[in-house]
């Protein structure tokens, strides 16, 4: 486990694919008018469980790194929502669970981000010695 | 950086909505206009929307669809006759023909459009919030 891992734990990750999914709703929102656009998103828990997972052991200096930087992401696949009610023109979009979606996805950001920054602050702290 | 793509694809949705409340503002504004022939008349037009493909917004995700429109589509509806002989475009059958445009279609049209217009706003505002707040980690 590198520093960075230790002092900021699975903050940076968290933020990564929340950052991804409020890109997939505001996709979704964009759409919310076009016909046959089916809206998508990713399961979250997977997806952050294949972020943190640890992947294959390097057991020796010399073996190369298999975990690929910032995991994740691009691994996920892209879901579709399951529709609660279609509209006739093919269109999946339910404009009221995206906004819901969006606002909490936007609040969980908002927490990873203060648990940064007081992680940030206080290894700054522990730095100056005060 | 993922949250400036919120940016571009609610942009794309914005400019979308806008043409959309365009050729409702014009399909009102004609609303009246009479022809003594029917190829005269006024036709409702209307953007066809389509989800952009995902090169235009270049990201390893992929995961950003913004929204364009492709086409105005013109109303094939006949447009409205009316015997009308002591108008002074009336044919020498004594008819004229008024636009096809329903006006309750256009102002539910255009409620749908302004709500759609105000969500990607909303979603603007919130992923530069979310900017902001990253940009001054740690301060």
């Amino acid at each position: 486990m590198s520093f960075t891992d230790r002092v900021f734990g699975a903050s940076g990750q968290a933020m990564a694919l929340r950052a991804q999914r409020l890109e997939l709703i505001a996709a979704n929102l964009a759409n919310q008018d076009t016909p046959g656009y089916k809206a998508r998103d990713i399961d979250f828990v997977a997806a952050m469980q294949a972020a943190t997972a640890s992947g294959l052991r390097r057991t020796h200096a010399r073996h190369l790194d298999a975990s690929g930087g910032m995991a994740g992401s691009n691994e996920q696949p892209l879901l579709y929502r399951v529709p609660n009610q279609p509209s006739l023109d093919g269109n999946t979009v339910d404009a009221q669970r995206e906004h819901a979606e969006f606002m909490d996805n936007a609040i969980r950001y908002q927490a990873s981000l203060t648990i940064l920054d007081s992680r940030i602050k206080s290894t700054q702290r522990a730095i100056r010695g005060e | 950086m993922s949250l400036f793509n919120i940016m571009a694809v609610s942009a794309s949705a914005l400019e979308a909505q806008s043409v959309r409340l365009n050729t409702i503002s014009s399909n009102l504004a004609n609303s009246q206009v009479v022809s003594s022939t029917p190829e005269g008349a006024y036709q409702a037009r209307y953007p066809v929307f389509e989800t952009m493909l995902q090169d235009s917004f270049a990201d390893a995700d992929g995961a950003a669809a913004g929204v364009r429109v492709t086409e105005i589509f013109q109303s094939t509806l006949p447009p409205r006759q009316e015997f009308a002989p002591s108008h002074p475009l009336a044919n020498e059958e004594g008819y004229i023909y008024r636009s096809n445009i329903n006006p309750v279609d256009e102002m539910a049209n255009m409620i749908s459009a302004s709500r759609s217009y105000q969500s990607s706003i909303e979603a603007m505002n919130t992923a530069k919030q979310l900017i902001q707040r990253t940009i001054t980690l740690g301060r």
